[in-house]
């Protein structure tokens, strides 16, 4: 375990149980997912049960038990990406990467996901890789996409 | 920047700066709103900074990256000042032209403007397009000029104007009378009214009391506060500080979707900016008011936006909801009075504070004033965001806003409020949209998504698609709501594969009267809504789909059968390539074949098609 990495996380805040959330939040940001024995000292230092923690970890769609890929790809699924075939989309990606949505590519490279709603609906079909947006995704962009970060 | 340390100081500095500032120097303002970004309005600001750099304009153009400029159909924007030329489809390979014959020589770039898809006729001028022409910004006045991250520019277009005056010529109870008195419901969907839950709040003699700014928008298809807090987050701020001083507040919280990074970095930094300068803090303006804000981002949770869910995950719990009342304004976060109003509700404060209440009630409708702002998008030609006053009709956003359906295809719903809203046939389109009317035809105003469809949309799948929606997003803790979105996605997953019966109609009824009667919360209660509205209005596509097994429109894949036509194909095997599980074969350069018994029909093959070969039957 890297405890300083994790100590750095913990020194931002109070260490009271109201900052479970954003705790958690930072160390999925700087680990790709949740780790077991950092999970128990957060639970020691926050005086939160680790079956709370489970529980908020598990409610919660942005927090993973499992590493996630070093990039991370969400296909919009919101109501005007569904109705211009975002479905085509996720499937397309799902198909080239060969990892169902919700899964991470063998050798770590790409998760592929699925979310409610982006918020650039006027370009539907929409898709996120890591923090940039691409509009318009029609299956034929699909690997173009890829490429760029391949 | 520098801490204003009285009002006096502030009108000085506010001074300065217009002085300062040419009205008649260029600027060319790139959009980089929700709609403009993901077609690479980031390149285009890069490629604008490059030309001007390159022709030595660098110190006499102004340079920016605004927030939604509106009209995201033409997305990239970009506004040329101060002859407010606007162009759209800006790529940046179009950048140079726009410098050398806009900036340096004074004309229009005829084939950027916008045009006319029925008449051809061009209109360079934002005045001139037809989009822009019924609406009245209050809440969007500033998204498309100011600089988001300047708190200079705020201010230069009367930023912090309402909290100067709050502090200085009002008091608490002064300014809940103007907010009660101007009419403003709330803008999240249920429509509370504003002043009176302020009201509530203040009479509760318990300390401390809290603010929360509702920046979950997770209504798929809504992305008005989105385009707010990235595009203007001053004017959040200032509305939620005008808010805690009226109740008496001293900390507040911005809960943002974790899924807006870009939002959580701009009311971050405004907020540090607010703090540097005085407005946030102890002693704000040197009134003696202390409040403070501090953004809370959201996990990734629909149910978050339910007010008393939001606030047990602000508590460090799952986001359930818990039964009302109490209500938040008596004993909210932390057991404490809690405010919590959504982002645009509060965007609209300063400016009622600013101009009067009377001015703000003079808009809109008898019980629904001021402005609404929507995210028109589905199959219309013009879409984007758009303000208009309470009491403008469905007809007037959706044909005259929005230039009517692409392609010319016939209307079939506008779906609005999310999926607690209902699809509004075509019946209803001189419906004035107000809250009060949208719950008169079996919908809400929700937080103001409007979802235009046309012919290719399925009703059934619609309903489907929220219902599906809901059930992943149901927390789970009442029966009703967990248990009937589990049976009813059952019952509509029976229709779309064929195997539906007309006795599914009623029960589906059924079982929406019970989850709105016993629901805990807004999730489960309004749920049914997408049901309701759609068997009441498009019952025979319901029909369609049970008697006949047929989806008219085309998108029930069960329904569907995808084949290729043999004098079509070009044998490219463009489909072959896409297709997942190797359904289709022929030889290259000869027609091909699907075989239907290993089709899953997804699809992918009639969208590689470059030759309109693939049909769907």
């Amino acid at each position: 375990m890297d405890l300083p990495r994790l100590e750095t996380i913990l020194s931002r805040y109070e260490g009271e149980s109201a900052d479970l959330i954003p705790v958690l939040q930072d160390i999925q940001d700087a680990y790709s997912y949740l780790p077991k024995e950092e999970l128990h000292v957060v639970s020691e230092r926050l005086q939160v049960p680790l079956t709370q923690i489970y529980s908020v970890a598990t409610f919660f769609k942005m927090f993973s038990l499992i590493p996630k890929g070093k990039h991370q790809i969400k296909v919009c699924t919101g109501t005007t990406c569904h109705l211009k075939g975002s479905h085509r989309v996720a499937e397309s990606l799902s198909h080239r990467l060969g990892v169902e949505v919700g899964y991470t590519t063998k050798d770590m490279q790409f998760s592929l996901d699925t979310v409610g709603c982006l918020g650039s609906c006027a370009q539907a079909p929409v898709m996120m890789v890591d923090d940039k947006y691409f509009g318009r995704t029609t299956v034929d962009k699909v690997p173009k996409i890829l490429k760029l970060y391949k | 920047m520098p801490r204003f340390e009285s009002i006096d100081h502030l009108r000085e500095y506010r001074r300065q700066l217009m002085a300062k500032r040419d009205a008649n120097q260029p600027q060319v303002l790139v959009c980089a709103g929700p709609g403009c970004l993901p077609m690479g309005s980031e390149e285009v600001a890069a490629a604008f900074r490059e030309e001007l750099e390159k022709n030595g304009l660098a110190a006499k153009v102004v340079l920016k990256e605004c927030g939604c400029h509106g009209l995201c159909a033409g997305a990239v924007r970009v506004l040329i000042r101060p002859q407010e030329i606007t162009y759209q489809h800006v790529t940046s390979e179009d950048v140079p032209e726009i410098v050398e014959k806009t900036l340096k020589e004074g004309q229009v770039v005829d084939r950027l403007v916008y045009e006319d898809l029925h008449t051809q006729e061009k209109a360079a001028y934002k005045k001139d397009i037809p989009f822009f022409k019924g609406q009245m910004p209050i809440v969007l006045r500033k998204l498309d000029i100011i600089d988001p991250t300047s708190l200079d520019d705020y201010l230069a277009l009367g930023g912090y104007r309402g909290l100067r005056k709050a502090l200085m010529e009002m008091k608490p109870d002064d300014i809940i009378d103007a907010i009660d008195h101007s009419g403003l419901r709330g803008r999240g969907g249920g429509g509370f009214p504003t002043g009176r839950k302020w009201r509530i709040c203040q009479e509760v003699e318990d300390e401390p009391k809290f603010i929360i700014c509702n920046g979950d928008e997770g209504d798929p298809g809504a992305f008005m506060d989105r385009a707010v807090m990235e595009g203007d987050p001053h004017a959040v701020l200032e509305g939620m500080i005008i808010g805690a001083f009226a109740i008496g507040a001293s900390k507040g919280y911005i809960y943002v979707r974790h899924e807006y990074p870009l939002a959580v970095s701009r009311l971050q930094l405004a907020i540090e900016q607010a703090r540097e300068s005085g407005f946030l803090g102890k002693n704000i303006l040197r009134s003696g008011f202390d409040f403070d804000i501090k953004i809370s981002r959201g996990a990734g949770a629909f149910v978050c936006g339910e007010e008393t869910a939001l606030i047990h995950s602000m508590e460090g719990n799952i986001g359930e909801p818990s039964p009302r009342p109490p209500y938040p304004a008596q004993s909210g976060l932390f057991g404490k009075p809690t405010v919590i109003n959504n982002v645009e509700t509060w965007a609209n404060v300063p400016e009622i504070i600013n101009l009067g209440a009377d001015w703000f009630a003079n808009i809109g409708t008898e019980k629904s004033k001021g402005t609404k702002v929507f995210s028109l998008v589905g199959a219309v030609n013009q879409t984007g965001l758009v303000e208009v006053p309470m009491g403008t009709t469905l007809r007037q956003i959706v044909y005259d806003l929005g230039g009517g359906l692409r392609q010319d295809r016939e209307f079939k719903a506008v779906q609005t409020g999310g999926p607690s809203g209902g699809c509004i046939p075509a019946q209803f389109l001189d419906l004035p949209v107000d809250y009060d009317s949208l719950q008169s035809v079996g919908s809400i105003m929700g937080s103001g998504g409007m979802i235009v469809m046309d012919t290719s949309s399925c009703m059934v799948d619609v309903a489907r698609y929220f219902i599906n929606f809901l059930y992943q997003e149901s927390c789970g803790k009442c029966t009703p709501c967990r248990e009937g979105l589990k049976q009813i996605l059952f019952i509509l997953d029976e229709i779309i594969h064929g195997r539906g019966q007309e006795e599914h109609l009623g029960l589906m009824e059924e079982l929406c009267n019970a989850m709105s009667a016993a629901s805990i919360c807004g999730l489960g209660k309004s749920a049914v809504n997408p049901i309701r509205s759609t068997i009441k209005y498009f019952r025979e596509e319901y029909l369609a789909h049970i008697r006949d097994k047929k989806c008219h429109a085309l998108v029930c894949r069960p329904l569907l059968k995808y084949t290729v036509d043999p004098e079509t194909c070009t044998g490219c095997l463009a489909c072959v390539r896409e297709c997942p599980v190797g359904a289709i074969s022929g030889k290259k350069k000869m027609a091909q074949e699907i075989d239907q018994e290993l089709c899953v029909k997804c699809g992918l093959c009639y969208e590689a098609c470059q030759f309109e070969a693939v049909k769907i039957e």
